[in-house]
């Protein structure tokens, strides 16, 4: 047996579905338990009084990254039927740096929006409210946007592979970076959570 | 209306890292099963769509963007994405119930009124709307899926997240602290 088991939805739009609603509700449940329904928490991220975001996110890439390399080192996993981004350099840039602007103004990025409206945050439906009118902003604005839309195109470009090594050898080195992340997230919410008088997350007391 | 976080029946957050483990097989296992990662300003940008759609077609259909959603044997709706999506939100909600955390409020900062909050999350939801098309995902489908697959344009994209967010903060610091 060789996976991915459905490589480009082999499986039919139904069942596609199925298992796509299935999957998301493990996401959404997830971030919930993650404590991401809730803005303040995302937001601690940026004042650095509680570096979950980062934790969380991180621990996740490492695990699902390294649990490709594991099994495509065995043989179970062909590399070549999982779909990766493409590159567009610039577009990817400047949409990231407005997509962090635009989280910590909101609260949310646009996942964990769905899950605070469903948790009955109402502030996460008024985050999705604006990422819908900003899509179609975009969308109705995409004319003279194009060009940009469409620059800095590389294509599908791994990491691994421009630098001609393995993906396990990636992998290790993006564990080793996050471990160092988690160190030095550990230590600055110690210093900037003491700094604003609010007891460090992990400590008894900020347990709700 | 006001969340309470310290409401009695209400249950620990996981720890982050025993989170992010959790979250990292759930995105493994659509790896593994699907062929590709998780996503969500897609889906969103598709129901936006949708609803414009039901009030002018020709807006949408013909939109130079928009006109991939639709056409012959093609719903706007009918993506797995969208499928994806309708999941976090049911996810989302019974995390929530089963964690007695299911409480209609707005959350926010001990300095902002319930109303400005409710505005800074639509303009920052704008703003995440437009960049999410521009750079072809968001978080999830971006930083999350294209990082787990390490993808050199997503890679930039997350660091550029961080450092959009750690930019803006200090200028809405009375929002949230």
């Amino acid at each position: 047996m060789t996976l991915p088991l459905y490589p480009h939805d082999a499986f039919g739009t139904y069942g596609g579905s199925f298992l796509g609603t299935l999957i998301g509700m493990a996401f959404g449940f997830v971030l919930e338990r993650a404590g991401f329904g809730r803005a303040r928490n995302l937001a601690a991220q940026f004042y650095l009084t509680d570096t979950r975001v980062l934790k969380v996110m991180f621990s996740a890439i490492v695990t699902a990254c390294a649990g490709m390399a594991l099994l495509s080192g065995v043989g179970l996993l062909d590399l070549s039927l999982i779909t990766v981004p493409e590159t567009f350099l610039w577009p990817q840039l400047v949409g990231g740096l407005l997509l962090g602007a635009g989280f910590i103004v909101s609260g949310y990025c646009p996942g964990t929006g769905v899950v605070a409206a469903a948790s009955g945050n109402v502030d996460g439906a008024a985050a999705i409210g604006g990422v819908m009118l900003g899509s179609l902003a975009f969308g109705f604005g995409y004319g003279p946007l194009e060009r940009f839309y469409l620059s800095g195109a590389m294509g599908v470009v791994r990491i691994d592979e421009l630098l001609g090594v393995p993906m396990a050898a990636v992998a290790a080195a993006v564990v080793a970076m996050a471990v160092g992340a988690f160190l030095g997230g550990e230590k600055l919410e110690r210093i900037f959570a003491g700094k604003a008088g609010e007891p460090a997350p992990d400590s008894p007391r900020a347990s709700r | 209306m006001q969340l309470d976080s310290n409401a009695p029946a209400e249950r620990p957050f996981w720890n982050p890292y025993v989170a992010g483990v959790v979250l990292g097989l759930v995105l493994l296992g659509s790896f593994l099963i699907m062929g590709f990662g998780l996503g969500a300003s897609g889906a969103v940008t598709r129901i936006a769509a949708f609803a414009v759609d039901l009030v002018a077609p020709k807006a949408v259909e013909s939109n130079a963007y928009f006109s991939q959603y639709f056409g012959p044997g093609r719903h706007v709706l009918g993506d797995w994405l969208v499928f994806e999506v309708l999941g976090v939100f049911l996810g989302g909600a019974v995390g929530a119930y089963s964690a007695g955390r299911m409480k209609l409020g707005v959350d926010r900062g001990p300095r902002v009124s319930a109303g400005r909050r409710l505005a800074l999350a639509v303009a920052g939801g704008v703003l995440m709307g437009f960049a999410a098309r521009l750079a072809r995902g968001c978080t999830s489908g971006q930083a999350l899926t294209g990082g787990a697959a390490l993808s050199l344009g997503s890679w930039i994209f997350m660091m550029a997240v961080f450092a959009g967010g750690y930019l803006v903060a200090p200028l809405v610091r009375k929002e949230w602290r």
